[in-house]
């Protein structure tokens, strides 16, 4: 049974080292690109949706009618869709090809400083923490720019950098600088949560191949297809709600001042 | 106590019981809070069947930030173990 943290090196291009994860995150966003050629066809796309269009439309509008559900408003969820849809469709898919059979097994018996390794050829772009902090990088950074386009490069930093010499005075200031932090947090936490629930769930999955061969694994397969969904949910459920929460008015005084 | 200087002194052992002691800790405050925040979340469903979808959503929201702090710990865990 081996187990490593850190994605392994497959082959290295130019002095870039690609990893089994990078490797199958091209994997996966090349399937992607090959489904939105293949499916996504407007000339052939007609009023009464049949088929391939009938699915790609009962999945978007799901994923919209989620979205404004959340949002409260339709153009803001217009406005997020592509971030959000993209985010979603993308680590669904990551966190699904870790489970695909060959994923952890199959791969090249390498030496490194004198010690046989084995290298697997798949594993999930989410078992990797590159790829999970580079999302919620992304993630964060866009909620940011979000909150700047809806309130002005003025009106966002007055979420966080509050006059001590105002309404709360010194506590308003406090809050403001915690929540600065709290921005920086979100990365940490996204990235965290999606990467240890995933390299969690390969492990779990690893151990249990190796006590058993046969049928118990199974269920846990099941539940690693639930925590996969579940995970992408999450992560484009958090990433609506701090981009609702960024590109929100200062309510605090209004609030303040109504009672 | 011998026995135990014994085991720790090991560097695997120690390498395990830590990982297993980081977790275990940390499994406990998180889970009291789920099963807190589903509970509440779930008795708010029964007294306002209407809100269904939008106390889920918060619920499964407020879960997923409870449950961070145990998938902490479990990177923690799984750092030391296979380091």
């Amino acid at each position: 049974m081996e187990i490593s943290i850190v994605a392994e090196p497959l082959f290295s291009i130019a002095g870039f080292t690609v990893t089994n994860s990078l490797f199958m995150a091209i994997v996966v966003s090349f399937f992607g690109f090959i489904a939105v050629f293949l499916l996504i066809q407007p000339k052939k796309f007609t009023m009464v949706p049949k088929g391939a269009q009938n699915v790609i439309e009962a999945i978007f509008e799901g994923l919209l009618s989620f979205m404004e559900g959340i949002t409260q408003n339709r153009r803001q969820a217009t406005q997020f869709f592509p971030l959000v849809a993209t985010i979603f469709l993308f680590v669904l898919f990551s966190n699904w090809s870790g489970l695909l059979p060959g994923a952890g097994t199959i791969g090249l018996h390498e030496m490194n400083g004198g010690k046989v390794m084995f290298i697997p050829i798949m594993r999930s772009p989410s078992a990797d923490l590159n790829m999970t902090v580079a999302l919620s990088l992304i993630s964060v950074f866009s909620v940011q720019l979000f909150g700047i386009l809806a309130l002005g490069l003025r009106g966002y930093a007055s979420k966080f950098f509050v006059a001590p010499w105002k309404a709360p005075y010194v506590v308003g200031t406090a809050v403001g600088l915690l929540e600065l932090i709290g921005e920086g947090a979100k990365v940490l936490s996204f990235s965290f949560r999606l990467f240890g629930n995933v390299f969690a769930g390969e492990v779990l999955l690893t151990v249990m191949l190796s006590l058993v061969p046969y049928l118990v694994p199974l269920p846990f397969l099941v539940m690693e297809l639930f925590v996969g969904v579940v995970q992408a949910g999450i992560f484009s459920l958090l990433t609506i709600v701090f981009l609702k929460m960024a590109t929100a008015e200062h309510e605090a005084h209004e609030a303040h001042e109504a009672h | 106590m011998e026995g135990v200087q014994a085991v720790v002194a090991n560097a695997d052992n120690a390498k395990f019981f830590s990982a297993a002691i980081a977790i275990a800790a940390a499994a406990f405050g998180p889970g009291l809070g789920i099963g807190y925040l589903v509970s509440k979340g779930l008795e708010s469903i029964g007294r306002n069947p209407e809100a269904h979808s939008k106390i889920q959503t918060s619920m499964i929201l407020g879960i997923a930030f409870t449950e961070a702090i145990a998938i902490y710990a479990l990177v923690v865990a799984l750092m030391i173990l296979f380091k």
